[in-house]
C-alpha cells in the first residue's frame, strides 16, 4: 500500500456506512436445531472482519445469510441500509469465495472467471478485459487457457478468487477460502488478500477457524461459540496496514491470539457449564 | 519410443496376441483332431468362407449395419429428450420412469411379433425393436447426469441469478457429459443386439436380408462356416461401434474428465 492510499484508509470518516447489517438473525433448522442465536452485526465500509469460531458454530450459515444465500428464521439483513434488491447495483455489488475452488471442471481458467460477466451479459470485449485484469490480480496471467484440474489447491482457490472480483465488488464475503491449503500456501494467500482489500477498498467478511489468520487479516474479528452459534465477543485488531510477515509472529500479534483464545476458552466453558445438568 | 507410445502399442498388441493365440490352438485342434467343418470349422476355413461368401454377407453387413444405426440415432434422440424432460420436474420422472423401466426389463424377442404386425414395413419395425432395446440406458444415464451437478456449481449459478435456460446450458449439459457417453457405450451395443434379435424373429428373406437372417439359413442348410462368418461380421461389427463411442467420448472428455485422463 502506498502512502496516499494508507492516508485515505486513516481518513475514513468513522462511523462509515454499513454496507451489510444483521439484526437479530437467527436460524433454526427443521427438527428444531438451532444453528444460531441471534446474532446482531453491522460491518462497515472498508472493514475486514473476521468471523471466528470452532467448527459447526454456525459461522458459515451466518456467512451465507449475510451473502443472500440462505434466509434466516428469525430477524433481517440489511445490504447498504436497504433490502437484498440493492444488491448489485453500481458501487453495491457482492461476491462469495466457497470453501472449495467451486470450479467447473470442463472449462479454462479463463472462461471459469468471465462467468459471472456471461451470466450477466457482459459483453465480449468489456468481459476480456475484466478477465484479464481479474486474472492478473490473483497472479494467474499465464494460465488462462489452463483447465482446473491441471492447477495446484493455491491455484485453484486464486481463480475463485478472480472470478469473485471479476465483476469488481464492493463487498467480499469469504467462506474459509483457504482452510483446504496446506500452511504455506494459506500464508502467501492472505498476504494477497490483504493487498487486494487495500487496493481494491474492499469491504471482507472473513470466516476461519484459525486464530492467527483471523488476527493477521482482520481490522475486528467476531468470535462465536460452538454449536447453538452465538457471538461471545469482538476484538479490535488495532494494528497497522500494510502487514508483513513480521507482524504474524510480532508480540503484539499473540496478545491478540491470547484474547481470542480467552474468549473461546470462556465460551465453550460456559457452553459446558450449560450442557451440564 | 516414448513410455507412452509403448504404452499404447502394447495396449492394442497384446489383444491381437491373444486372438492370435487362440485361433493357433482352435486352428490346431481341429486339424488334429480332424473336426468335421460341420461341427466346428477351421478359422482358416471361416475366413476362406468370409471372402468367397462376401457378395451374399456383405449386403447383409448394410442391412444390419443399418438398422443399428438408425435404431441407436433414435434412442439416442428420444432417449435425450426425455431424460431433458425428466429432469424438468420430479413429477414427470416420478410418473413416467417406470414406463422406461418396463420398456427395459420387458424381452425384445416377446414384443417383437406385435411390433412386426403392427409396423407395416418390416424394415421400419425392426428399427423400432432395437431402437428399444438401446433407448434405456440413454434414458437412465443422461438423467442421472442431468441431476449430478456440484451442489456449490448450483449455488454459485443461483448467487449471479442464471436463468433457467443459461443453468441448462452452461451447467446442466456439461455436468452430465460423462454420464450421457457412458450410456452411448451401452446404447451402441444394444442396438446391435436388439437389431439382430429382432431380424431373428422377423426372419426377413429377400432382397432386404439381415446378418441374423444369414446365419438362420446357414444353420437351416448346415453351412456351419458361413455362419461363423456371419457371427464374426456381427461381432467386429460390435467392437467397431463400441471403439467410435469410446473414441467420441474422448474426443470430447479429454481435457477434464477423470475417465478420460491419460487414457
Amino acid at each position: 500500500m502506498n502512502a496516499a492510499e494508507q492516508a485515505s484508509r486513516d481518513s475514513l470518516p468513522v462511523p462509515a456506512a454499513p454496507v451489510v447489517s444483521a439484526a437479530g438473525v437467527a436460524m433454526t433448522y427443521r427438527g428444531g436445531t438451532r444453528a444460531l442465536e441471534p446474532v446482531d452485526l453491522a460491518v462497515r465500509e472498508g472493514e475486514f472482519v473476521t468471523l471466528l469460531g470452532p467448527s459447526g458454530c454456525g459461522k458459515s450459515t451466518l456467512l451465507r445469510i449475510l451473502a443472500g444465500l440462505a434466509a434466516p428464521t428469525a430477524g433481517g439483513v440489511a445490504w447498504w441500509e436497504g433490502g437484498i434488491d440493492r444488491v448489485g447495483e453500481a458501487g453495491r455489488k457482492l461476491s462469495f469465495v466457497f470453501q472449495d475452488p467451486t470450479l467447473m471442471p470442463w472449462t479454462s481458467v479463463a472462461a471459469n472467471v468471465r462467468l459471472p460477466l456471461d451470466l450477466a451479459g457482459c459483453s465480449r470485449v468489456e468481459s476480456d478485459r475484466r478477465v484479464a485484469a481479474a486474472l492478473e490480480l490473483v497472479g494467474l496471467e499465464g494460465f488462462a487457457s489452463s483447465y482446473p484440474r491441471e492447477l495446484s489447491g493455491g491455484m485453484q482457490m486464486r481463480v475463485s478468487i478472480a472470478r469473485a472480483l471479476v465483476t469488481e465488488p464492493n463487498l467480499l464475503l469469504m467462506d474459509e477460502p483457504f482452510g483446504a491449503l496446506d500452511e504455506i500456501t494459506r500464508a502467501r494467500l492472505d498476504a494477497d488478500l490483504l493487498r487486494l482489500w487495500s487496493r481494491r477498498r474492499l469491504t471482507v467478511v472473513f470466516v476461519t477457524h484459525s486464530l492467527y489468520e483471523a488476527v493477521f487479516l482482520s481490522t475486528r474479528v467476531v468470535v462465536l461459540s460452538a454449536r447453538p452459534g452465538r457471538v461471545v465477543g469482538e476484538v479490535a485488531i488495532d494494528e497497522p496496514f500494510p502487514r508483513d510477515e513480521s507482524f504474524r509472529v510480532s508480540a503484539r500479534a499473540a496478545a491478540h491470539c491470547k484474547s481470542l483464545a480467552d474468549l473461546l476458552a470462556a465460551a465453550s466453558g460456559a457452553a459446558d457449564a450449560r450442557a451440564r445438568p | 519410443m516414448t513410455e507412452r507410445g509403448a504404452d499404447t502399442l502394447l495396449r492394442f498388441a497384446m489383444p491381437v496376441v491373444i486372438a492370435l493365440v487362440l485361433l493357433g490352438i482352435w486352428e490346431a485342434l481341429v486339424r488334429v483332431y480332424d473336426v468335421p467343418a460341420y461341427l466346428v470349422p477351421a478359422p482358416s476355413v471361416v475366413a476362406k468362407t468370409l471372402v468367397a461368401d462376401w457378395p451374399i454377407l456383405g449386403p447383409s453387413l448394410a442391412v444390419t449395419l443399418r438398422t443399428t444405426l438408425a435404431a441407436f440415432a433414435i434412442a439416442v434422440l428420444l432417449g435425450t429428450l426425455t431424460a431433458f424432460l425428466f429432469v424438468q420436474s420430479r413429477w414427470i420422472e416420478i410418473s413416467l420412469f417406470p414406463y422406461a423401466v418396463l420398456l427395459q426389463v420387458t424381452p425384445i424377442v416377446a414384443i417383437a411379433p406385435l411390433i412386426i404386425i403392427w409396423v407395416k414395413d418390416t424394415q421400419v419395425a425392426l428399427v423400432v425393436c432395437a431402437a428399444i432395446v438401446a433407448i434405456f440406458p440413454v434414458i437412465a444415464n443422461t438423467t442421472l447426469g442431468l441431476r449430478s451437478v456440484d451442489p456449490g456449481l448450483a449455488a454459485l449459478f443461483s448467487m449471479y441469478k442464471a436463468s433457467r435456460l443459461q443453468r441448462l446450458l452452461r451447467l446442466r449439459i456439461p455436468s452430465a457429459a460423462p454420464y450421457f457417453f457412458g450410456g452411448l457405450r451401452i446404447a451402441s451395443g444394444l442396438a446391435l443386439i436388439g437389431a439382430v434379435v429382432a431380424e431373428f424373429v422377423a426372419g426377413t428373406g429377400g432382397h432386404a436380408a439381415g446378418l441374423a437372417y444369414q446365419i438362420l439359413q446357414a444353420g437351416y442348410q448346415l453351412n456351419i462356416p458361413r455362419l461363423f462368418a456371419a457371427l464374426f461380421l456381427v461381432t467386429v461389427a460390435g467392437v467397431v461401434l463400441f471403439a467410435a463411442m469410446v473414441w467420441i467420448s474422448k474426443l470430447a472428455l479429454a481435457r477434464w474428465h477423470e475417465s478420460e485422463i491419460a487414457g
